[in-house]
């Protein structure tokens, strides 16, 4: 005989029980918004995509998509926005870069209607992807105009007092001060910054963090460049994520493909900046791609399509699409990919 | 006496300046409106604006899985509106329709998420409010929901008449072994029926906080089990009141015995009504295997039921009709019962109605306590004590072998 409590059984039965109205919901034909292009009509103030998500992939309600102008910007800008600076020349020849960077809380819609109190550097998540060339000399006035203490802290070869973590140089900068990093570009790879304050895992799961590309002194081959930056939202702030993105909007690149070139060489900076779980990483459909670990050296370490990555830790990826259509690209831890994570690339001529 | 009673009706007029008593009643009522009103209108001044953001609580009333959707009842028991904005299965952005507009406080909504479960397996259920805050749901054992069709209505009914009527009735055929036993023994048998439905009392009351604690807050989680309690109590008390008054209206004086049967058989009958919700719940939900043991532990632990009711009409020679009359009153709730449990649950409903069963049967002992008096007039002597423990061991035990 099984042993059955009744109070176990009804403590689990009691929220799970069947409803006359669901059957009545079942037995009146009708049609639910969901069902492909009624959506779309229901749907008006979101109907500025074009691509509705496919039914076979986990996507937000109805396909919908985030405000970008309200967010002030998109996952598609984000993706090939690369800030060069103002750069001038300094009387010894060198190229000097400037930059101002500001802190701002902001509110981002990080998933359709989920609003979400972020902190941000120039009012978008990731920040200004900062790239210069090897030897440049570096200046980047910080503005903190966030209610509460901030710094950049970079990665990469600078002197202590550059190094933007409190107690070292101008340390915490706090609301309303400024304060300007000044180093030079080195080593050529990619590498990222971020705020350095404490509780640290909090200053950087609201948004304070971007790429930073140091060119090689020899550039690179051209190719079709892209940044993205992998992170993800504790809406709940219960050191979990509920949303997954490259470039902060979940599903953005299955929503709206990012449209290659057949044979064209694609360069993707990849950096992974997820707070909260240990790992991240990408993986690709379809193809094989050369992988630069920190963009530092001019050999792959591996000929691949996964990558696994912590935070902080960033790779070039670097391969040619030798087919058309539709490649996916994902996280290949699948839950990520379910909560956001995951996109398209559209091979065309 | 006339001039009296005319100089207090001066002074009374002179105090009021002649108004009418109804509308020295509605004065301060008026006035009461007019300033919460004028509170309103002002938005509360002096108050200033909410401090931190809006609290936002969804309580899930009610769960249905059909193949590929989960459909969750949802209510506000929050002060605030809540949105839905997303939905998650087991970490996964799921496509679901339903709860468009915010949800206002103690409104209801329903939300279809498209999932394609797997029977026997557990879900989480994330509901991601508009705020980015979470109001999660876990599915223990995913089952199929039965469809609420006429042949399920059959089988609750069937199930309602094994574990309430049969049970009940069997019990009842005691009638006649009581009819010989000595006063002193009937008096031990009154007293184990008072034994019995104590305990009842305190399982249903049990029962009842302990669904209430299950459910949504919105409408008073526990205290609806009290609320119950005292509303049965008390309209149990005027109905035996009224019916005390007929009958000696009647020179039906002696004839208190069939009287105190009915309300054992009203209390019975209430109680059976929550069983049959938790059993009718329990089925739907897919945490109850019927079968021959559910079935046997009902009966023998409702057959005492039965012997509670007819214990009091031992000396009295009711009709067949009357008898079975008895029967159906205690016993066919439970059919009832398991059609709200399985068809139309609501944790707050169902507290509330353990809540009410509880009360009933408290007013059923209230009334059956004076019959345990012996010749000197003593309520707790060593045979009705005896009576007592074995009423409720007896429910204890055979409560162990239902254990819905």
């Amino acid at each position: 005989m099984p042993q059955l409590s009744r109070r176990r059984l009804l403590a689990a039965s009691v929220p799970a029980i069947g409803g006359a109205a669901a059957a009545l919901h079942s037995a009146v034909p009708h049609r639910h918004p969901w069902n492909g292009a009624e959506a779309q009509a229901a749907a008006p103030e979101h109907a500025g995509h074009t691509t509705h998500s496919d039914g076979g992939h986990a996507s937000f309600r109805d396909g919908r998509t985030v405000d970008d102008r309200a967010n002030g910007f998109d996952a598609h800008t984000i993706l090939r926005d690369f800030d060069w600076g103002r750069s001038t020349r300094l009387p010894n020849g060198r190229v000097l870069r400037e930059w101002e960077l500001f802190a701002v809380d902001k509110e981002i819609e990080v998933a359709p209607g989920v609003k979400f109190a972020a902190w941000t550097y120039n009012g978008r998540i990731p920040g200004p992807t900062l790239r210069c060339r090897e030897g440049d000399r570096l200046r980047i006035t910080f503005v903190n105009g966030s209610a509460h203490p901030h710094t950049i802290h970079f990665h990469g070869i600078h002197p202590a007092e550059m190094d933007g973590v409190p107690g070292l140089g101008d340390g915490e900068i706090p609301p309303g001060g400024r304060t300007v990093y000044e180093f030079d570009a080195l080593p050529a790879g990619l590498h990222l910054y971020h705020c350095h304050v404490r509780p640290l895992a909090e200053h950087i799961a609201k948004g304070l963090y971007g790429a930073f590309i140091v060119d090689p002194k020899d550039a690179r081959e051209d190719a079709d460049e892209m940044v993205m930056v992998m992170n993800g939202f504790d809406t709940n702030f219960d050191r979990t994520n509920e949303v997954y993105a490259a470039n902060t909007i979940g599903f953005a690149y299955m929503d709206k493909p990012i449209v290659a070139k057949r044979g064209e060489l694609v360069r993707v900076y990849l950096v992974n900046v997820l707070e909260y779980d240990l790992i991240n990483s990408f993986h690709l459909h379809g193809n094989l791609f050369d992988y630069f670990p920190t963009g530092t050296g001019k050999t792959p370490s591996e000929l691949t399509d996964t990558v696994m990555l912590c935070q902080g830790q960033r790779g070039i990826l670097e391969w040619r699409f030798p087919n058309l259509g539709k490649y996916m690209f994902h996280a290949h831890q699948s839950e990520f990919t379910e909560l956001g994570w995951q996109g398209f690339f559209e091979v065309v001529d | 006496m006339e001039a009296r009673a005319g100089s207090d009706r001066d002074l009374r007029e002179d105090r009021t300046g002649g108004l009418p008593a109804w509308l020295l009643g509605l004065v301060p009522l008026l006035l009461i409106l007019a300033a919460i009103g004028s509170f309103v209108m002002l938005g509360g001044p002096g108050l200033g604006e909410r401090r931190g953001p809006p609290a936002e609580e969804l309580a899930v009333e009610k769960t249905s899985l059909r193949p590929g959707t989960i459909e969750l009842t949802l209510r506000n028991d929050g002060p605030d509106a809540v949105s839905v904005a997303q939905a998650q299965v087991n970490d996964a952005f799921v496509q679901f329709a339903g709860a468009e507009q915010p949800i206002g406080r103690l409104e209801s909504a329903n939300v279809r998420l498209q999932q394609p479960w797997i029977e026997g397996e557990a879900y989480e259920v994330a509901l991601i409010t508009s705020s980015g805050g979470t109001i999660t749901h876990a599915i223990d054992v995913a089952v199929e929901t039965p469809a609420t069709d006429l042949s399920f209505f059959g089988l609750m009914a069937l199930l309602g008449i094994y574990v309430g009527v049969i049970p009940v009735a069997l019990g009842m055929l005691w009638l006649p072994w009581i009819r010989r036993i000595p006063p002193a023994w009937l008096r031990g048998v009154m007293a184990l029926t008072v034994g019995l439905l104590a305990f009842l009392a305190i399982d249903a009351t049990l029962e009842g906080l302990e669904l209430a604690g299950a459910g949504s807050q919105a409408f008073g989680g526990a205290a609806l089990v009290l609320i119950g309690a005292v509303v049965a109590f008390l309209a149990l008390t005027g109905v035996s009141g009224w019916l005390g008054q007929r009958r000696r209206a009647a020179r039906d004086a002696g004839a208190s015995g069939g009287h105190l049967a009915l309300l054992v058989a009203v209390g019975i009958g209430l109680h059976n009504l929550g069983e049959g919700v938790a059993i009718g719940a329990a089925y739907s939900a897919g945490a109850l295997a019927l079968g021959a043991f559910l079935v046997v532990g009902f009966a023998l632990h409702n057959t005492t039921e039965g012997l509670a009711i007819v214990a009091p009409i031992a000396h009295l020679r009711p009709s067949l009709g009357r008898l079975a009359l008895l029967g159906v009153i205690a016993g066919a709730p439970a059919v009832l019962g398991a059609w709200i449990g399985a068809a139309a649950f609501n944790s707050s409903l169902a507290a509330f109605l353990f809540g009410f069963g509880a009360g009933a049967i408290v007013q059923v002992i209230v009334q059956l306590a004076p019959s345990l008096r012996d010749g000197e007039g003593r309520t707790l002597h060593p045979v009705a004590v005896t009576g007592l423990l074995t009423g409720m061991a007896l429910m204890f035990a055979t409560g162990l072998l239902v254990s819905v």
